[in-house]
């Protein structure tokens, strides 16, 4: 097994470098570890938020570039020029691993450490315990997105590495839990914010999901092989039980938690409502774990889970337009400020995609509308109309404000370019997912369609034919969202490299808009 | 940050927050906004009603099976039947009747074409073409030019068995490897190769020896491909083709014939292709 063993290597390499880094540290360090507060403030430990923030920004543009790829091979199957690393099969779990567990982990994982000492105005829990969680988790990307490529998978969608990865992020997992409890047990502040609480459902039903769904018996241990102890119709219940929370609390609750610290800070308003953060919590906690089997109707599942599925989908709209609501109210007495300021327009109009995603959502759980899009690429064009417009957006307003607060800068370099951004991407985003709900609901009808005879009226391939121009137009939306990443990259490196330095005391924050 | 004595209000809304500061953020005591208390209630209210109709909820053995007694395998057999019923007794002809008789019938041949159309589309276009035109490879439906014979009946028998499948009255298609089985020598193979050339009435080098490529071809070939390789389909199948079609007796004569020296290649080649080399 040539590719378990490069894995086995990585794990060395990595190990040595790990032991390395921790022999230097205890040489190089001071007599005692570093202090709590400073002159009575807290002594931020921001060097695992710095990292997390820059392996965000490196795995985001791999992921968007993977994705653009492989929307060029749904268009131009050729491409993939019968390279078995190439293939679709391979590119399509690296572009969703990298995009929601690479760029949007590390996004979660930086705000988070960002977040929690903020509002607790405490130093992070640990002392190689931060790094520890940033850096091993980057390793279990890597061992992640190699596997994919050398072919090692468990098949499972989302959650494809396999045991020896699941093993070791569970490790990461657990310590990333412990670090945020402990920072939160160590806080000055005598309530947890809000943003605390979705953070937290965040990480501890990631880690409840990540166990449940890969309970898996490996075939040796010399084998990178596993079995799910899951068989037939139940599997199928788990991966998606698995499969939908990762959306409700990886890529909803933690970036939630990103709105309800960033939005606020960046608009300098209060949060609408409390009354209604609490419920939104509980509520969309308690709903949204019922939620999974809308993605098995009219399968094997039994049709009680299937009706459960659905009713819990659509109870769940207005739970998650209350988080929609707190974000975009919060701008009341600060409305002016979407004029001037593209970093909280771009998290504003990540807030009302959310609100589009939640409503199209529970309406596509219902079970006549779902035997419409099921299979079809509205689908797809439903996930990136929640991943471009909610995910990454609300992560590239978090990150255009943490670089400047963390490198201690001014400003940033420059707002001019955010605002291209913002355009080129929304540009990006509007053909993406219009190309995908034209071509979805095509397909859905073409599918469905039955000749006066009562024969289907179109092949298979005839409906492949039919989404060529739609896979043209979704990848130069994915292009285009590519470019106004780039454009990102560009500016946060210039106001790393090029923007004078705030002349203020350590932990004193800097202005919030250059503007 | 301790809570303060008399609660904190908002200038611009008015409103009062909570009191609580956490790095320069508070929160809004607003109310529950009403429209949406109320859509929040209604689904919730609509949701139970579609438990109390539909199966939801489990129970020990069983769950509760709602009270419209919908299912989803009896809606699957329902619309699979009000299918039948629409192909009707026509489905039934077609199954039945000679090949013929579908062909005189002009509404029972638009029902075939019907049925056909989607049939090739799923089964057959992916190699042959949406329009059948082939490819590198798969060959063009359109033409005159049929490898296994293009009346109904050997387009039928072709697709039923198939080409080089493992049904007893396949279509043989297994040319043997000459070269690799040393059932010939290059100069042998150089010879018939010219041979079939100028046979199709290619040109060939002057020099070349065809009256020895026509012995091998006549030794070799011409028991599949016919004497001067117009192959054995109905249709004039000519020699540039791999053409060597026939009946189902003669093609499993054709793979007794030459899956003897074929499994004997990888034993004793030498001695068996010697002792067809000695035969011709």
């Amino acid at each position: 097994m040539p590719e378990y063993a490069f894995h086995a290597y990585l794990f060395a390499a990595a190990s040595a470098a790990a032991v390395f880094a921790i022999v230097d540290r205890y040489y190089d360090r001071l007599a005692q570890l570093p202090p709590l507060t400073i002159d009575g403030k807290p002594n931020y430990n921001m060097g695992p938020v710095k990292f997390a923030t820059v392996a965000a920004m490196l795995w985001g543009i791999a992921g968007f570039t993977v994705g653009l790829y492989a929307a060029l091979e749904l268009a131009f199957p050729v491409l993939n020029f019968d390279l078995p690393w190439l293939s679709f099969g391979r590119i399509r779990p690296l572009h969703t691993s990298a995009v929601i567990f690479a760029f949007g982990g590390n996004v979660l994982i930086g705000t988070s450490f960002y977040v929690v000492q903020r509002t607790c105005r405490a130093r992070l829990a640990g002392d190689l315990a931060p790094w520890f969680v940033v850096l091993g988790y980057n390793f279990f990307i890597v061992i992640a997105g190699t596997g994919y490529l050398l072919g090692i998978t468990q098949s499972k969608e989302y959650a494809e590495p396999e045991w020896y990865a699941d093993l070791w992020l569970t490790v990461v997992w657990v310590t990333y839990f412990l670090v945020y409890i402990g920072t939160i047990m160590r806080r000055e502040e005598p309530h947890i914010y809000v943003a605390n609480w979705f953070y937290l459902a965040f990480i501890l039903t990631i880690a409840v999901l990540h166990l449940g769904n890969n309970a898996a018996i490996p075939v040796s241990l010399f084998s990178p092989k596993s079995y799910i102890v899951w068989s037939g119709v139940q599997d199928a219940m788990v991966q998606w039980w698995y499969g939908h929370n990762a959306v409700g609390f990886f890529l909803t609750a933690g970036f939630l938690a990103i709105m309800y610290y960033f939005i606020p800070k960046r608009a300098d308003r209060p949060v609408y409502s409390y009354r209604l953060s609490i419920i939104h919590i509980w509520a969309l906690i308690f709903l949204y774990i019922w939620a999974g089997p809308h993605h098995l109707h009219y399968t094997a599942l039994p049709d009680w889970a299937q009706t459960l599925g659905m009713t819990f989908s659509v109870m769940l709209w207005m739970p998650s337009w209350r988080g929609m609501i707190n974000g975009l109210m919060t701008l009341s007495g600060a409305w002016d400020k979407l004029r001037t300021d593209p970093v909280l327009r771009m998290m504003v109009v990540s807030v009302a995609f959310y609100g589009m995603a939640t409503f199209e959502g529970p309406l596509m759980s219902v079970k006549a509308v779902n035997s419409l899009s099921h299979y079809t690429d509205w689908t797809i064009g439903h996930v990136h109309s929640g991943a471009l417009g909610w995910v990454a957006y609300v992560s590239f307003g978090a990150i255009y404000c943490l670089v400047p607060w963390l490198w201690n800068r001014r400003e940033l370099y420059s707002l001019k370019l955010v605002n291209w951004h913002f355009w080129i991407s929304s540009l990006g985003i509007v053909f993406y997912i219009s190309a995908m709900w034209v071509s979805g609901i095509l397909q859905g009808l073409m599918w469905r369609a039955y000749t006066s005879l009562g024969f289907l009226e179109y092949s298979f391939i005839e409906t492949v034919e039919a989404m060529h121009p739609f896979y043209l137009i979704r990848a130069l939306g994915g292009a285009l969202f590519l470019a106004g990443a780039l454009i990102m990259v560009v500016n946060l490196w210039k106001t790393v490299t090029s923007v004078s330095e705030l002349e203020a005391a350590p932990g004193v924050r800097p202005a919030l808009a250059a503007a | 940050m301790a809570a303060e004595q008399r609660p904190h209000v908002d200038a611009v809304t008015g409103t009062a927050t909570t009191g609580h500061e956490w790095d320069g953020v508070r929160e809004l005591n607003t109310p529950l906004p009403r429209w949406w208390l109320w859509l929040f209630y209604v689904t919730i209210i609509w949701s139970v009603g579609y438990w109390i109709v539909y199966p939801s909820w489990p129970l020990i053995s069983s769950y509760t099976r709602g009270t419209f007694g919908w299912r989803s395998r009896e809606a699957v057999v329902t619309e699979l039947s009000l299918l039948k019923a629409q192909r009707g007794p026509m489905m039934q002809q077609l199954a039945t009747a000679p090949l013929q008789q579908i062909a005189d019938d002009p509404l029972l041949l638009d029902f075939a074409r019907a049925v056909g159309k989607t049939a090739f589309a799923d089964n057959c276009a992916p190699c042959h073409g949406a329009g059948g035109g082939g490819a590198k490879g798969y060959p063009n439906l359109n033409d005159d030019e049929w490898l296994w014979g293009g009346s109904l009946d050997a387009i039928t028998h072709t697709i039923r068995t198939g080409i080089r499948s493992n049904h007893p009255d396949t279509r043989p298609g297994s040319m043997p490897t000459f070269g690799r089985d040393n059932m010939l020598q290059r100069p042998d193979i150089n010879a018939a190769a010219d041979y079939v050339r100028s046979l199709a009435g290619l040109p060939v080098a002057p020099n070349v020896d065809l009256a020895r490529g026509a012995k091998v071809f006549a030794d070799n070939c011409a028991v599949c491909h016919g004497r001067k390789g117009h192959g054995q389909a109905r249709s004039a199948s000519t020699i540039s083709f791999r053409s060597c079609a026939g009946t189902a007796a003669r093609a499993r004569r054709a793979r007794r014939y030459w899956s003897t020296s074929r499994t004997g290649a990888s034993t004793s080649s030498s001695s068996r292709s010697g002792r067809r080399r000695s035969t011709t």
